[in-house]
């Protein structure tokens, strides 16, 4: 199949038109406002409609209700604007509602700048809206993974009920690069018999989270956790590359995956034995990745934000190997050498950069 | 024995959770009443706020959504857009469309976006016990204006429906009143053709209605009325406020 030279974020929104997106409530900011742009042009042409909302918070509720008639819907973001979405995303997750946000993170706190950042990790995958909800994040590396993440987040949200972030930043975003636009897979997904939608011929329905009553309350969590449960037993997932035989490990998602992999190459070529982890469901956090950590003598992880993907895999190894963290901030990114440095620099080992 | 009043199709039989004397029951059978004559019962989805109507959603016979405070206009966007042959109508709180929902209640109304909305005015935030609202009127005693509403302080209350009606999208915007007997059947009727605009596709018709709170203003249900009339009928313009050619010749 041939391949279309296209921007990180243009991958996103013709796979969201791809993958039977009918609406997108959206507010333009950068670095993604590119998703927007694309699927105003585009996606009227599918029979869709882009309707730009008068702030990232109509736009989420927008979402909300569209999602509560059973039709594909996403909304785009970056961070300022994500943080206006974290009440909508705790509504969303409490109604059970599909809805696939895409963050294009920028740099923070505050209005920050414009550069690559991973420094939405916390608010992306430990609930940034109140209340204690999760949410699948998933964490793409290229243009190709922006288009096929996006195409799969749409099935994941309907099969689990679930809004679905993707949660990319700036450099993948704007960057152009050769995607193979494929077609959705035909998944089988079950039955959206609880929209509303008007209530002839049938028992009328309620689509909410509201609940004054402790014990209903209770329920209400317990079934919301068992999902969640189930979710990150059946949806860890993540990049080994070098990893079978390594005696120390990067872990890096996203861009940072991407640069520590020539980082990998670069350590093996002076004989030491590095390899890599890029976990692609953020949440989830692949866990699993690190039942078995064989002969591992340490891991580093890379990240773009002061350490915060760090905290999950310290909790995934559990003290049985010691963790450290190479973080670049502010936009800035990490170079293959300067890991490499780090690499030497922490575990003791004779490096050439 | 004959039957001569009962409840209207569009409310479930489900028993008010209101305190007595509050007319937010008299506006759910107005809704309800219009929901059945216009027989559109099974093809309206509802938009309940937070407030004390935040269980609504129980009370009327249709599908309904509960969206998070202020933000029911947004939520209903969303599904007229996705359902645009349906009917799709909010049920708020001054608080809710006049305080954090206040953008929203502003580009409903410029997009024209064909929903239909019921304000219930009762000028004060009556869920979370009679506090201040945009809504409440110079000098009176709330929670959070114990010593009267200054509005040398915090301004004077916002009139939203005139607001509202200076945007070209609105076609319809009404100010009503459940106060007496001939004020119950006006409104029935500016909320009914509220949804017939919206049954024509004309664009966005809000209804406001001056509501009581016989729990938060500590007085009588009947003494509310009076209070209403005095008190809030002069601040608020009434009436139908706007109308377009095409809203009249309906
Ligand atoms: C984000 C948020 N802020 C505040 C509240 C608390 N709250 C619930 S209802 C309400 C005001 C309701 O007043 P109104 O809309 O006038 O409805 P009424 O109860 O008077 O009918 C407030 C402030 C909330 N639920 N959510
Ligand atoms: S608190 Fe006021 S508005 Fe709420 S139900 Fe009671 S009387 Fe009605
Ligand atoms: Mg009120």
């Amino acid at each position: 199949m041939s391949k279309e030279l296209m921007k990180g974020n243009e991958a996103i929104g013709e796979a969201a038109i791809r993958a039977g997106c009918k609406l997108f409530f959206g507010y333009p900011i950068t670095p993604s406002t590119e998703i927007v742009e694309y699927l105003a042009k585009y996606l009227p042409k599918a029979g869709g409609t882009v309707l730009q909302g008068e702030d990232e918070v109509a736009s989420i509720n927008m979402c909300y209700g569209a999602a509560t008639t059973g039709t594909r819907v996403m909304t785009a973001s970056s961070s300022p604007g994500f943080s206006l979405k974290q009440e909508g995303l705790s509504f969303l997750a409490a109604a059970e509602l599909p809805v696939v946000i895409v963050n294009v993170n920028r740099v923070g706190p505050g209005l920050g700048g414009l550069g690559p950042s991973q420094a939405d990790y916390f608010q992306c995958t430990k609930g940034g809206g109140h209340g204690g909800y999760r949410q699948i994040v998933l964490a793409p590396s290229k243009g190709q993974e922006l288009y096929d993440f996006t195409l799969e987040a749409f099935d994941l949200a309907d099969r689990y009920r679930t809004p679905v972030v993707i949660m990319a930043d700036g450099f993948l975003g704007q960057m152009m690069e050769p995607v193979e636009l494929k077609k959705p897979a035909q998944a089988e997904l079950p039955a959206k018999d609880w929209t509303v939608g008007g209530c002839r011929g049938r028992a009328k329905r309620k689509i909410a989270s509201y609940a004054l009553t402790n014990e209903v309350g209770e329920a209400n969590n317990l079934h919301w956790q068992a999902k969640w449960a189930r979710m990150q037993d059946t949806l860890q997932r993540w990049e080994s590359f070098h990893a079978e035989d390594a005696e120390y490990l990067i872990v890096g998602f996203g861009t940072c995956g991407r640069i520590a992999k020539s980082t990998v190459l670069a350590a093996r070529r002076q004989g030491l034995k590095v390899g890599l982890i890029r976990p692609i469901t953020l949440w989830p956090f692949p866990v699993k990745a690190f039942a078995d950590l064989g002969g591992v003598k340490g891991i580093l992880t890379v990240e773009l934000n002061f350490g915060q993907m760090v905290e999950d895999v310290k909790l995934a190894v559990e003290c049985r190997t010691p963790v450290f963290s190479h973080n670049r901030v502010g936009g800035m990114m990490p170079s293959e050498g300067e890991i490499l440095r780090k690499l030497g620099q922490v575990f003791g080992l004779a490096v050439e950069v | 024995m004959q039957k001569v009043f009962g409840r209207p199709q569009g409310l479930t039989d489900l028993p008010f959770h209101y305190c007595p004397g509050c007319t937010h029951g008299i506006v759910h059978r107005l809704v309800g009443e219009v929901l059945e004559e216009l027989d559109i019962i099974g093809d309206t989805i509802g938009v309940a706020p937070v407030g004390c109507a935040g269980f609504s959603l129980d009370f009327f016979a249709c599908d309904f959504v509960g969206a998070a405070h202020g933000r029911a206009q947004a939520v209903a966007t969303g599904i007229k857009r996705a359902l645009p042959d349906k009917i799709v109508f909010t049920y708020q709180g001054d608080g809710d469309i006049a305080a954090i929902g206040t953008a929203h209640a502003i580009h409903v109304a410029a997009r024209g976006e064909k929903i239909t909305t019921i304000m219930v005015n009762n000028a004060v935030f009556g869920m979370t016990g009679g506090q201040m609202a945009p809504t409440t009127i110079g000098g009176q005693v709330t929670t959070t204006s114990p010593y009267g509403r200054d509005c040398a302080l915090v301004g004077a209350p916002i009139d939203l429906p005139k607001t509202v009606a200076t945007l070209n999208g609105a076609v319809y915007v009404a100010a009503c009143a459940v106060d007496t007997p001939k004020n119950i059947l006006q409104a029935k009727k500016c909320i009914k053709k509220a949804f017939q605009v919206q049954q024509r596709g004309l664009g966005y018709a809000l209804v406001s209605v001056l509501s009581t709170c016989p729990t938060n203003w500590g007085l009588s249900p009947v003494d509310c009325l009076k209070w209403l009339q005095e008190n809030m009928m002069p601040v608020y313009e009434m009436g139908e406020l706007k109308m377009t050619e095409e809203v009249k010749a309906l």
